[in-house]
């Protein structure tokens, strides 16, 4: 039943179309556990709708059909008993803009959890615990272990957009998906979120869309290049960049278009 | 939850199942609540059509009343309010969406603004019955305009000033700010902006505030009642110039209110009759808003 186990995300043959529009044609693609996998293109490629097809956000349109088979750890996330609430605890996404609730950051963390679990399994002393090990995995414990009754949304953006990572955290998921993370940060910013990404991976499968070709190269593991709504090239990012092998992938990390 | 454990993976759990038999429910109530707003609606109109079926004709509402009140139709009264409730608007209208126009295109956040503000804010929380004294003192008396139309007029035009304004004010804010700095980076001024881009796209919003609030200035009884409306005027059967601006004139909700309590002997499907042709009136200017709404968002594209 279940794929190559150290697959996370197996796509096969994945067509989508936002009403008559088809945004991706027959992606097919095996991405690596605990790796972090960039997507590049140029913009309105489908990176967005193919990550957003990992947790099936694309569907609350109702304009949207899906064919193809998407597997996550080894499961057919289009399989009928599938539950949309169970997927999305195992499946984080992080978007371009932090998006920090209205709340303190200590209730930001613990939210999934609220959400999630029994009432009386939220004992205090094992939201504090979860707090303390999903700020210190996003390397915000030291700077708001004071601070934690502070309103999320007053924080730097670049402690916005961990502390988003770190909201997920708690859920202990499978995948996370980012994005263009950085795109609403600064150098140091941005620096900060790669740096955590490296420290995520392993545990974490990451997949993460981008625009920044730079990026893609020193923060991945491995890359994706679509063009126009198809897969082009899968490959380790070293050789994606070194010897591309396809020619329009050469082209576009040359910079002839994008 | 590991990978090791791939065939159970993102099944329903019992928790799960829990949560979404709470979800159903959730949404079973609200759509419950939402669905009982209409069963009030239906009953009052029910209720009062059945009531006023004797009446209801087309001679209801051209016949003045008759034999004291107690036959007769209504046209006096609905020929009023179509008065009042066109004058005060066109008092209104006009200055609300400026001020809101300025309000919400110019003003900076100064303290003067903000005692605007405070004051539109105010204003719109005001009883009916403190506007009819209002009208009363400053119209009526130091105005000298005397109990007329034109008092009455006035005294609605200012109770409905403040919700034009806040109205006008919040579709002006639902024009994306991107259109304005398009326009001001080609060098366009504020008033070319507004003109060009901020009203074209907001007019929809602005005259459906406008219009609702004729159902407003045609439902109150108290700022007309004190500042120029009376129980009784003799006029022509279906004259549409029936009144002088200065003199006084008679109103549907104040007939309402006369035939139902003050009038000894009146036939009976008559007040509700009375009541219907006000509901239809209000129920048709809101129907027209809603169509021209429709009708200007559909030219209206982003
Ligand atoms: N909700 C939607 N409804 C209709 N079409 C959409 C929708 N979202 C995206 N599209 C179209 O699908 C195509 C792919 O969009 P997508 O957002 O996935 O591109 P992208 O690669 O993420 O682009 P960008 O780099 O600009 O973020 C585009 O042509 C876009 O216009
Ligand atoms: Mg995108």
């Amino acid at each position: 039943m279940s794929a190559e186990p150290n697959y996370s995300i197996t796509a096969r043959d994945v067509n989508l179309w936002y009403g008559k529009f088809q945004a991706l044609r027959n992606v097919t693609t095996n991405i690596k556990h605990g790796l972090i996998t960039s997507l590049i293109g140029p913009s309105g490629c489908g990176k967005t709708t193919l990550l957003r097809c990992f947790n099936r956000v694309n569907e609350r349109y109702g304009y949207v059909t899906t064919t193809g088979e998407i597997r996550l750890l080894g499961k057919n996330i289009y399989d009928p008993d599938v539950s949309l609430i169970e997927l999305r605890k195992s499946v984080g996404m992080v978007f371009q803009r932090p998006n920090p609730l209205p709340l303190s950051v200590y209730e930001n963390v613990v939210f999934g959890l609220r959400v999630h679990a029994e009432a009386d399994a939220l004992r205090k002393s094992a939201l504090d615990e979860a707090v303390e090990k999903a700020l210190t995995e996003v390397n915000l414990w030291h700077d708001l272990k004071d601070r934690l009754g502070h309103k999320a949304i007053t924080l730097q953006l670049e402690q916005q957009q961990k502390l988003c990572i770190a909201r997920l955290l708690p859920l202990k998921p499978e995948i996370i998906l980012m994005d263009e993370p950085c795109s609403a940060l600064d150098v140091e910013g941005t620096a900060a979120i790669e740096e955590l990404m490296f420290s995520l991976k392993g545990r974490y499968t990451i997949v993460i869309v981008t625009h920044n070709m730079a990026q893609a190269r020193r923060a991945s593991d491995e890359c994706i290049f679509m063009l126009l709504g198809e897969m082009i090239e899968h490959s380790r990012t070293e050789d994606l960049f070194l010897t591309p092998g396809n020619p329009k992938t050469a082209e576009y990390i040359e910079g002839r278009y994008g | 939850m590991n990978s090791a454990a791939g065939h159970v993976l993102f099944v329903e759990t019992p928790a799960v199942r829990r949560k979404l038999r709470q979800e159903a429910l959730a949404k079973w109530v609200f759509c419950a609540m939402a669905a009982a707003m209409v069963v009030p609606l239906l009953l009052i109109v029910g209720y009062l059509v059945v009531r006023a079926a004797p009446s209801l004709n087309l001679e209801f509402l051209l016949e003045v009343p008759k034999r004291g009140m107690t036959e007769g139709g209504i046209w006096p009264a609905l020929i009023g309010t179509i008065y009042l409730v066109f004058i005060s608007l066109a008092v209104s209208a006009p200055i609300g969406i400026l001020a809101a126009i300025y309000l919400n295109e110019y003003a900076r956040d100064n303290w003067f603004n903000r005692v605007i503000n405070l004051a539109v804010i105010n204003l719109a929380g005001v009883p009916s019955i403190v506007h009819a004294l209002f009208g009363l003192g400053a119209f009526v008396y130091a105005a000298k305009f005397g109990y007329s139309i034109i008092s009455a007029s006035l005294t609605l035009a200012i109770m409905t000033l403040p919700v034009i304004i806040a109205s006008t004010r919040e579709a002006l804010a639902s024009v994306p700010q991107s259109f304005r700095e398009a326009c001001w980076n080609v060098g366009a001024t504020r008033w070319q902006t507004i003109k060009s881009v901020v009203l074209p796209n907001s007019i929809s919003g602005i005259l459906t505030g406008v219009i609702l609030q004729v159902s407003r200035a045609a439902g109150e009884t108290a700022p007309v009642m004190f500042t120029g409306v009376v129980f009784f005027k003799s006029i022509e059967r279906g004259d549409l110039f029936p009144y002088y601006l200065n003199e006084q004139c008679m109103a549907l909700s104040m007939h309402l209110y006369t035939i139902s309590t003050q009038v000894p002997g009146v036939k009976e499907s008559i007040p509700y009759a009375t009541a219907v042709v006000l509901l239809a009136l209000v129920v048709m200017v809101n129907a027209a808003a809603i169509s021209l709404r429709v009708y200007l968002r559909s030219r209206q594209k982003w």
